[in-house]
């Protein structure tokens, strides 16, 4: 890096390379469309197509992609994250020549080699070396190009003892290291990577992780599509959220996570069924939680606080109610639980009677879904016991360990040592 | 790496085509793929290239004993009529197996065709080369043949690769129509077998175009099938016999001709172009 820059500050005059945004550019994107027509009814036949020649004309259309632009500099490692369906795979296919856009333009500088999946295109028949030779080729290389690079590529494989194997012999880590060491030894001067990260075992892991940094630093341009956003933050030094084919965010990888993991709760998690009891004398009319501005919502940010309000109404007079919750786990372990007595200070607790119960916790738990369970019961037989009345997700960017993530302060204090 | 890209000026991707990425890439796959497919068929199975040969001789071997034995009218008139039905025979195996081998290359080769970056026209394109490679093979045992059933080389024999190369120019034509279309209707691998095989027939393989001396306008109308004109040629090129007429003389004339050349033509016109036009839309349509 360091001798490059300085080359580049010689001939060209240029910023340090740090300053992407006077770099050139790598991918220009222009208002790209792309639609995909699906038939309502699929006419696969040529007979078909005889005798009902206007059969299956009828389609609907999806739109994947809808007005995306978008410019990426050189030497610049780009996340795009999105959910399912957001359009993010048409937008791969498309910059790697897969797909034709309906309309709107790709401009790209320079050699690209895209990475969809590992290893599609290795023939099982074959033996490494062949299918290094064939990939290289694929991939844009010249067969001697690749010939020349080939002892590398399965060295760095960790695949030597097996380069005449043919590939049908192989287990599926041995066959994604070959990939990935084809992919890395393409030399393309932009790289299109599909959700390929976690890969192999923990040392190869480590071996491709360098291998990115050193990518980055070489100033390759990489476009890494993920739903991984530990990835995206540890690599990207900017990503682009899609959401029904637009562009929802574009900017710092860390924000884009958040608004990703935002979407993704918001709209995913649908309620999972409460059992509402109306037996015994009391029943639950409405359950729900909210968030500190009193939205209804089921997807929390870690620490944020929980909100949340239970109806009960009354079919028989009762003396005292109590009223408890537990929230536990998706794995059914109880995290804490809490209630409230409610007595003849609180007002009568006549038959007709509602109970309206509120309450505000401070949310201590770790990132994933919770169940909350709820009991009604008074001393004279009346109780309920309403099991998953809610569920929520609580998210955060950063993956915790354990099952509750308190807030915390702390320090160190370094002293000593000699110079 | 980095002082040399900033030379590296944007250039437009115009997605998925039937030649993507220039040339000389589509030929170095092309190549690299039909060798590596024949030397898997070759070196693959215990018998490899016995199997490739096995098929148009036990056909040659049934064609032979039918017309010599049973259908003689057919073979008599011929000189060296073995030798002819083994020619042709051989040449028409490749053309079928090409052809046949072509329709499902594109849909069987789905992974490569969604995934990756991909000339399109290189997947059946490579069936046909691999098939190529198995005819030179076969060529050696007709070689053989030829000369141990007395004929005598000839000057006329270095026209015979320009017979094999229209050969090779109407398999790639067929190809790449049929593989484009079953892309779309997978009926087509069925049509084809049985046009094939009325191909077969209406091909003056197994007996001489001259059976039909006495019905002319016959004659003139089997000189329309491109391979007859083919088929014909290469007998009188490679056998040199007295009595078998040219392409010319068996259609009546140039003009005779004209419907095959058109026909030619047009079919390889149409592959090419029905092939480019669906191509950007293969990976959609899987």
């Amino acid at each position: 890096m360091m001798s490059s820059t300085s080359l580049d500050n010689l001939h060209v005059g240029q910023a340090p390379a740090t300053a992407t945004s006077e770099r050139p550019t790598a991918i220009q994107v222009e208002d790209l469309h792309k639609s995909f027509h699906i038939p309502t009814h699929r006419v696969d036949s040529l007979k078909e197509r005889v005798v009902h020649p206007f059969a299956g004309r009828e389609y609907r259309e999806l739109h994947a992609l809808d007005g995306v632009s978008f410019e990426i500099k050189q030497g610049e490692f780009f996340g795009i994250v999105g959910r399912n369906g957001s359009g993010k795979s048409t937008l791969l296919k498309l910059l790697a020549s897969i797909y034709r856009a309906d309309s709107g333009r790709i401009r790209i500088a320079g050699r690209l080699a895209p990475f969809i999946e590992l290893g599609v295109g290795f023939n099982q028949e074959l033996t490494a070396r062949e299918n290094v030779l064939l990939n290289g080729v694929m991939m844009g290389l010249t067969p001697k190009e690749v010939r020349e690079r080939q002892d590398s590529v399965i060295d760095f494989a960790e695949l030597h003892d097996f380069a005449d194997l043919k590939l049908k012999n192989f287990s599926s880590g041995m066959l994604v290291r070959l990939a990935f060491s084809v992919m890395l030894e393409a030399d393309a001067d932009v790289l299109l990577i599909d959700e390929v990260l976690a890969v192999g075992d923990a040392s190869f892991q480590q071996k491709c992780a360098d291998a990115f940094h050193q990518m980055k630093t070489e100033g390759k341009t990489i476009v890494l599509v993920t739903h991984e956003m530990a990835s995206v933050e540890a690599y990207c030094h900017r990503a682009m959220l899609l959401a029904d084919g637009q562009i929802q965010y574009i900017g710092d990888p860390a924000e884009a996570g958040r608004e990703y993991l935002k979407l993704n709760f918001e709209a995913g998690v649908e309620e999972a069924p409460g059992e509402q009891g109306e037996s015994r004398g009391v029943r639950m009319l409405d359950s729900r939680l909210e968030n500190a501005g009193g939205e209804k919502v089921n997807a929390f940010e870690l620490g944020e606080m929980l909100r949340l309000r239970v109806d009960l109404e009354l079919f028989r007079e009762v003396p005292t109610l109590n009223v408890g919750f537990l929230i536990a786990n998706a794995d059914g372990v109880g995290m804490f639980q809490f209630g409230i007595i409610v007595g003849p200070e609180d007002g009568d607790l006549r038959a007709g009677g509602r109970v309206n119960v509120d309450a505000e916790i401070q949310n201590p738990l770790a990132t994933g879904r919770y169940f909350i369970h709820c009991g009604v019961q008074a001393d004279n037989g009346v109780s309920i016991y309403v099991q998953n009345a809610l569920s929520f997700v609580v998210f955060g960017t950063q993956h915790t360990q354990g099952v509750i993530s308190p807030e915390f302060e702390i320090k160190a204090d370094v002293e000593g040592g000699e110079a | 790496m980095s002082a040399d890209t900033t030379a590296l000026e944007l250039q437009e991707v115009k997605g998925p085509s039937a030649l993507g990425g220039g040339p000389r890439r589509f030929f170095d796959l092309l190549w690299l793929i039909s060798v590596t497919e024949f030397k898997r068929v070759y070196f693959g199975t215990v018998l490899g290239y016995l199997w490739s040969l096995i098929r148009p001789l036990m056909l040659f071997g049934v064609l032979l004993f039918v017309f010599t034995h049973v259908l003689r009218a057919a073979s008599t008139e011929v000189e060296h009529y073995p030798v002819m039905l083994l020619m042709g025979v051989v040449l028409y195996t490749f053309f079928q197996e090409a052809t046949t081998n072509a329709v499902t290359s594109v849909v069987a080769q789905e992974g490569v065709v969604r995934k990756t970056q991909f000339p399109r026209l290189v997947i059946p394109a490579a069936t046909v080369v691999t098939s190529f490679f198995n005819l030179v093979l076969n060529l050696v045992i007709v070689l053989a043949f030829v000369l141990a059933f007395g004929v005598t080389p000839a000057w006329t024999w270095f026209l015979f690769p320009v017979a094999v190369a229209f050969l090779f120019i109407g398999a790639t034509g067929v190809a790449m129509a049929l593989s484009a279309l079953y892309v779309s209707f997978r009926d087509t691998a069925i049509i084809w077998i049985v046009l094939s095989q009325m191909l077969l027939y209406l091909t003056p393989i197994l007996y001489p175009i001259t059976i039909f001396k006495e019905e002319e306008t016959l004659q003139h109308l089997l000189m329309f099938n491109p391979l007859a004109v083919i088929f014909e040629q290469v007998r009188v090129w490679v056998l040199h016999e007295p009595n078998a007429p040219t392409a010319v003389q068996a259609a009546g004339g140039w003009l005779g001709l004209l419907p095959a050349a058109v026909i030619f033509v047009g079919v390889c016109c149409f592959g090419a172009w029905f092939f480019n036009r669906a191509a950007p839309r293969i990976a959609e349509a899987l």
